[in-house]
């Protein structure tokens, strides 16, 4: 079977890569050096987070901690390829992850639609008519 | 191999009591403590999506020994203990979770 890759739909990513802790300096440079490469891809980074210096789970490359940097990448996916490939040669960047997220987000939000209208449909419990017997009072004191 | 999870599944049929934790050992394997069954608290709390880097959430799931808590244990539905496990493994990936801890 043939999967068929529509190259023209926008896709999201996010990309973690781990900076060596040694070379916390050049964390902005990597930073704009890996934007400019999605740029020249035809991506867009709509977000770069610094995520800050933590301790690593394990040991990676002798490496105790590092310093996490998050990119939000929106394209083809033809940069992320590019991308991999210069973080993959970058002795500063311990490892990287990417993940694509449009699909699952879709989904969340298709959930969070589907939750809204069967509340919209079956009002929250308690706020209907009231039922079962109701007691009258009115003359009771005959 | 064993691990410290009481086993659920064995022992016979448990029902949904309030107070479930002190209940007469019956079947196999007698003498083990018994969780209760919770719910999803995923679904309690409208959680669509479960994001690799929120440590400090996948961690619950992570007891001392760094697997990943079983669903018979947490409670939790299907679907979202599938995005736990994806979150989980995505976090260990880039290290911000162990793969195991000893």
């Amino acid at each position: 079977m043939l999967m068929e890759v529509n190259l023209d739909t926008k896709r999201q990513y996010e990309v973690v890569f781990i900076v060596d802790p040694t070379a916390d300096e050049e964390v902005p440079r990597l930073t704009e050096n890996f934007t400019q490469v999605v740029k020249d891809q035809g991506g867009v980074v709509t977000k770069a987070e610094t995520m800050g210096k933590r301790q690593l789970a394990y040991e990676i490359l002798h490496h105790r901690d590092g310093t996490f940097v998050l990119l939000a990448v929106e394209g083809s996916g033809r940069e992320i390829a590019e991308l991999e490939r210069r973080m993959r040669v970058n002795d500063r960047v311990l490892r990287y992850i990417t993940v694509r997220v449009d699909e699952d987000r879709r989904r969340a939000e298709k959930l969070k639609d589907r939750r809204a209208r069967k509340a919209a449909r079956r009002p929250a419990p308690g706020t209907g008519p009231r039922r079962g017997p109701t007691m009258d009072f009115a003359d009771a004191g005959e | 191999m064993s691990t410290n999870y009481d086993d659920r599944s064995r022992g016979g049929a448990y029902d949904n009591d309030e107070d479930q934790d002190r209940r007469p050992m019956g079947g196999r394997g007698g003498g083990r403590r018994i969780h209760r069954r919770r719910v999803c608290r995923f679904c309690i709390d409208k959680v669509d999506l479960i994001d690799f880097k929120d440590v400090r959430l996948l961690q619950n799931y992570l007891p001392e020994r760094g697997k990943i808590l079983p669903r018979r244990i947490s409670g939790n539905c299907a679907t979202h203990q599938r995005m736990l496990a994806e979150a989980i493994k995505r976090a260990r990936n880039i290290a911000l979770l162990p793969y195991t801890t000893d």
